[in-house]
C-alpha cells in the first residue's frame, strides 16, 4: 500500500475535525447582534446625533439668547435663529430656531461657538421620517415654553 | 372481513401517520437547519415568528403556497410536473417498514432495507427528470451531476451496509435492532462502516459538501432551477424528508434503533434521528463544495476500496468464528 494515500486520508480527516471545532464553538459562543428595534446598541458617551436646545433649569424656557453665532459658525448654513426680547428681560428669546439636519454636517462648530452653552448633541439615532421636511426644517423649539407666550411650542 | 377491516384502518393510520411526520419534520428541520446555520455564522436566524422563529417556517411555506407555478414555454410539462412527485412519493413510502419502536412501525417487511435502499434510488431519478424536463441548461447540468454523483456513493452505500446485514443476519429493519439489543450497537462493531456510511449518506441527500445537484454558487439552483411556488417546496420537502430517511436507518443499523436506558423506545430513535440530522448540518455549514472530479475520486478511490475491503474482513471473520 502506497503510504502517501494513507497519510492523505488521515490529515485530511484531521483538517475535518479542526474545522468542525470551529464551527462548533462559533454556535456556542453567544451571537453579538442587538436585537434592534427591540432593544438597542449602548450610545458611546460622545455620540454626535442632530444639535439641540438645553433647557435653563431654574425657569424651563431653552437657555438660548438667540445671538446668532451658531448660525455665523455653520460652515453648511443650515441653522436659523430669530429672537426677540419680551418686555422687562434683558435677555432675548428665540421665537424660531430651525436646523436644516439634511445640510449639516455635525462639524460641532455651533456647539462650540455658543456662548450660554445652549446646544448640545441629541442622542437620537434612528432616524426616519415620513418626508424630506421633517429633517430638512427640524424646529428645535419643539417642547419647550417660551418667555413670550409662556406656551409649549406645538409641533 | 374482519381482517380487511383492520388493514384498510391500519392503511389509513400509516398515511395520517407518515404525513404527520413529514410535515412536522419538515417545519422543524427548516427552522433548525435555519438556526444551527445563524449561530455558526455569529447570527441568530429567525426570531420574529413565533416562539424563537419556530413558526416562520409554515410562514414560509403559506407564502409559497400562494405563489404562482410558472411552466417554462419550451418545457416538457407532463415531465415537469411529475418530476416533483417521483422525488417525494418514494421517500414517503420508504417510511412504512421504519420501526420507531418494538410495537409502533407502520408495517414489518422481512425484506425492510431492500425497499428503502430501492426507494432511496428513486429520489435521483426524479431530480433527472426534473433536470431534463424543463429545458434548462443550469438543471440538466445538475442533473448530470446527481445521475454521476449516485454511482460514486451507491455502491459503497450498500458495502456500508452489507457487515450490518452479516452480524444481524436479516434485512427487516426491527430485527436488526432486536440483533443489537443482544450484543453492542453495531457502530461499535463497525467503526469504519459507520464512518463511511455517514459520508455516503450527506451524499445522498445531495448536501454540502457534496450538494453537486443544486451548487447555488455554480449553477442557479441546479435541477430545481425552474421550479416556482408549491412545486419547488416539494423539492425541498423531499429533501428534509430523506435526510429524515436517512438519518432513521443510520440510527437502526448503526446505533440501535430505539434501544436506549430510562426513556421511552419512540423518544431514543427520534433522538439519535436528529443527532444524525444535526451532524449532516454541521457538515454542511462547515464544509464548502468539494470539485465533481474530486468527488468522484474521492468515492471510487478511497470509499469504495475501503468498504470492500471492511465488508471482506467482516465477511472472513465472520467465517472464521
Amino acid at each position: 500500500m502506497n503510504w502517501s494515500y494513507a497519510q492523505n486520508i488521515i490529515t485530511g480527516l484531521v483538517s475535518l475535525v479542526k474545522g468542525m471545532q470551529v464551527t462548533m464553538t462559533t454556535m456556542l459562543t453567544p451571537s453579538p447582534t442587538v436585537e434592534w428595534p427591540s432593544e438597542t446598541a449602548p450610545l458611546p458617551p460622545r455620540f454626535r446625533g442632530h444639535i439641540m436646545l438645553v433647557a435653563d433649569e431654574s425657569t424651563g424656557f431653552a437657555r438660548c439668547i438667540a445671538c446668532g453665532a451658531c448660525s455665523r459658525a455653520c460652515p453648511s448654513n443650515c441653522i436659523q435663529v430669530i429672537g426677540e426680547k419680551p418686555e422687562g428681560v434683558k435677555k432675548k428669546s428665540p421665537t424660531l430656531f430651525q436646523l436644516d439636519f439634511t445640510k449639516c454636517s455635525l462639524c460641532g462648530l455651533c456647539v462650540e461657538s455658543c456662548p450660554v452653552a445652549a446646544l448640545a448633541y441629541s442622542r437620537d439615532y434612528a432616524l426616519a421620517g415620513p418626508d424630506r421636511q421633517v429633517y430638512s426644517s427640524m424646529d428645535l423649539l419643539t417642547g419647550f415654553a417660551s418667555p413670550l407666550t409662556e406656551q409649549c411650542h406645538e409641533l | 372481513m374482519m381482517i380487511t377491516e383492520i388493514s384498510i384502518l391500519r392503511t389509513l393510520l400509516t398515511i395520517a401517520g407518515i404525513t404527520l411526520v413529514v410535515g412536522i419534520n419538515a417545519v422543524f428541520v427548516v427552522w433548525l437547519e435555519r438556526k444551527v446555520a445563524g449561530h455558526m455564522q455569529f447570527r441568530l436566524g429567525p426570531t420574529e415568528v413565533g416562539p424563537f422563529g419556530l413558526l416562520q417556517t409554515v410562514a414560509d411555506g403559506l407564502k409559497l403556497l400562494s405563489k404562482q407555478i410558472i411552466f417554462p414555454s419550451s418545457a416538457d410539462t407532463p415531465i415537469f410536473i411529475l418530476a416533483p412527485i417521483i422525488c417525494l412519493i418514494p421517500v414517503f413510502v420508504a417510511l412504512v417498514p421504519v420501526p420507531f419502536s418494538k410495537t409502533l412501525q407502520a408495517h414489518e417487511l422481512d425484506i425492510g432495507l431492500l425497499l428503502v435502499i430501492a426507494l432511496g434510488l428513486l429520489n435521483t431519478l426524479g431530480i433527472l427528470l426534473a433536470g431534463w424536463g424543463c429545458d434548462n441548461k443550469y438543471a440538466l447540468l445538475g442533473a448530470s451531476r446527481a445521475v454521476a454523483q449516485i454511482l460514486a456513493y451507491k455502491i459503497p452505500l450498500l458495502l456500508c451496509i452489507l457487515p450490518v446485514i452479516l452480524l444481524a443476519g436479516t434485512f427487516s429493519l426491527r430485527e436488526i435492532v432486536v440483533a443489537q439489543q443482544e450484543s453492542m450497537w453495531f457502530a461499535f462493531y463497525q467503526p469504519v462502516a459507520f464512518f463511511m456510511y455517514l459520508i455516503a449518506i450527506t451524499m445522498e441527500t445531495n448536501r454540502s459538501p457534496f450538494d453537486f445537484a443544486e451548487a447555488e454558487s455554480e449553477l442557479v439552483a441546479g435541477f430545481h432551477t425552474e421550479y416556482s411556488g408549491m412545486m419547488f417546496s416539494l423539492f425541498f420537502l423531499a429533501e428534509y424528508t430523506y435526510m429524515f430517511l436517512a438519518s432513521a436507518i443510520a440510527s437502526i443499523l448503526f446505533l440501535g434503533g430505539w434501544l436506549g436506558p430510562i426513556l421511552p423506545g419512540p423518544i431514543w430513535m427520534l433522538l439519535k434521528i436528529y443527532f444524525f440530522l444535526f451532524l449532516m448540518m454541521w457538515f454542511r455549514w462547515t464544509f464548502p463544495r468539494v470539485r465533481v472530479d474530486q468527488m468522484l475520486t474521492f468515492g471510487w478511490k478511497i470509499l469504495l476500496p475501503i468498504s470492500l475491503l471492511n465488508f471482506l474482513i467482516t465477511a472472513g471473520v465472520m467465517a472464521v468464528l
